[in-house]
């Protein structure tokens, strides 16, 4: 089915453990999917490039049998492109390869080509030529703290990359170790915890060591940022340099996800999780709470979702588009993908008994591949 | 001079120019080491899916020389005789 004289269309990709999803839209209340792309390959980051004339869609592949990869697709997913030497390889001299590829994150339109990427072992990398090349940052990788960074249930990765608009304040979060700060565009790094509990070392409030599951930047105020902590939800408003508790209203304060508005001050997602030792949304009812204060009080938000859900929602299977009014998207790991065009007023179901959900990314698409057809039903890389 | 032969499963195929196998000229002491490094030397990204960029194969990637799994011989270092068949084939992973 094509979508024909629309200017404007969105698109949602959907990582699973199995494979890709690709979802079209014209008003995002009809959603067409297909796939999968990348069959039995799980799909654990997606970033989606629009600063181009046509978006790029960039995904970290990982094969249980041939390892992890990038590929990306100028076509909205009808074929895929992979660099022959592979775009994320650690250099002679580190003893280190590359399992999994956690965050793709393109910087900001000001920076075009410039493509950051967050991986497992713990490393950050930048790309400036759209995603298909990355060199490794060498001041995080020869960091002094780094042989005392542990791993999370989920493995020892760089998940989180939030870059000002300046480009000189990059922070990163990574399980576990915590949030590291550059005040230099990422040459140098330090820990900045001040205030993340940690509940699972004796000192509970270390340097470093903390499981910090997502950080996400105010796009309003600069400095300003929000962090879902593995128990605990905090928001620093001096770039890092202390952190304060904004739980309170949640009905739990453990979860994976943090989203924030693209535009509006004070506007955050999270997703709660019941706890770490019962990993369900509370009571069993998934919900969604927003805050439009930075957190001194937030909003309980369930229309259109299941009555009961018992699969947790993993930090990067949440994101939100750049319409107005601002689409909220995130995916279970039961393979249930939920989709918001009110900001998590109401949501729809977009898609149903996937395979776990690892990562969703939005786009509004403009231009030419608005009006391309939904993209055939299998694509992907040999092997 | 006999070749070595290096048999891909089908699923590696394509990235192989879809030749079923590959083959290299048994020239003085071959290791499946130095066998990869030849038959995979035009084929980068069959290279990537066999071997990290440490060199180590990947976990669930078996190759077998003379029915034997080389992880229970000498892994990469194992010696390949001219004549002989080596198949790569991946092991169960996943679920």
């Amino acid at each position: 089915m094509g979508f024909m004289a629309t200017a404007e269309s969105y698109v949602l990709a959907i990582g699973t453990k199995k494979g890709l999803w690709l979802a079209r839209s014209t008003d995002r209340k009809e959603w067409s999917l297909s796939g999968p792309h990348f069959l039995m390959s799980e799909i654990p980051s997606i970033g989606i490039d629009t600063r181009g004339d046509n978006p790029r869609i960039m995904v970290g592949v990982r094969s249980e049998h041939w390892g992890p990869t990038v590929a990306h697709s100028d076509d909205l997913g009808a074929t895929w492109t992979e660099p022959e030497q592979g775009a994320i390889k650690f250099p002679e001299g580190t003893d280190a390869a590359l399992e999994r590829i956690w965050q793709i994150y393109p910087d900001s339109a000001s920076r075009p080509g410039v493509v950051w990427a967050g991986c497992e072992p713990i490393s950050v990398w930048k790309s400036t030529d759209g995603g298909e090349h990355f060199e490794l940052n060498r001041g995080l990788w020869d960091h002094p703290h780094r042989s005392e960074w542990g791993a999370g249930y989920g493995g020892a990765a760089a998940h989180s990359i939030v870059v000002n608009p300046s480009g000189e304040n990059v922070h990163v979060a990574m399980s576990t170790g915590g949030v590291y700060r550059s005040l230099d565009g990422g040459a140098s790094w330090e820990a900045r915890n001040k205030g993340i509990q940690v509940r699972f070392m004796p000192d509970p409030y270390p340097e470093f060591g903390q499981c910090v599951h997502k950080i996400a930047a105010d796009a309003a105020v600069e400095g300003r940022l929000y962090a879902q902590n593995h128990h605990g939800v905090y928001r620093t408003d001096d770039n890092g340099e202390n952190w304060i508790s904004i739980a309170e209203g949640l009905p739990a304060d453990f979860g994976f996800v943090m989203l924030t508005h693209p535009r509006r001050e004070g506007t955050a997602w999270v997703v709660p999780i019941k706890a770490d030792s019962e990993r369900i949304p509370p009571d069993g009812h998934l919900a969604v709470h927003r805050t439009d204060d930075a957190g001194n009080t937030w909003k309980r938000l369930d229309v259109g979702l299941p009555d009961h859900e018992y699969n947790a929602v993993l930090r990067d299977a949440a994101a939100v588009d750049s319409a107005e009014p601002v689409g909220v998207y995130f995916g279970t790991r039961g393979g249930s993908v939920y989709a918001s065009a009110d900001e998590g007023e109401s949501f729809i179901e977009v898609a149903s008994h996937l395979p776990d959900v690892l990562c969703v990314r939005a786009a509004v698409v403009s231009g030419d591949l608005a009006e391309l057809a939904a993209a055939p039903t299998a694509s992907g890389l040999p092997a | 001079m006999s070749d070595i032969t290096v048999v891909l499963p089908s699923v590696l195929q394509p990235l192989a120019g879809g030749q079923s196998y590959l083959t290299t000229p048994a020239n003085g002491a071959v290791t499946v080491e130095s066998l990869l490094d030849a038959v995979t030397g035009d084929y980068p990204v069959l290279a990537r899916r066999l071997r990290d960029e440490t060199g180590s194969l990947r976990r669930y990637v078996n190759i077998y020389v003379n029915g034997e799994e080389v992880r229970r011989l000498k892994g990469l270092d194992t010696e390949v005789a001219a004549g002989q068949e080596v198949l790569i084939i991946q092991s169960v992973a996943g679920g």
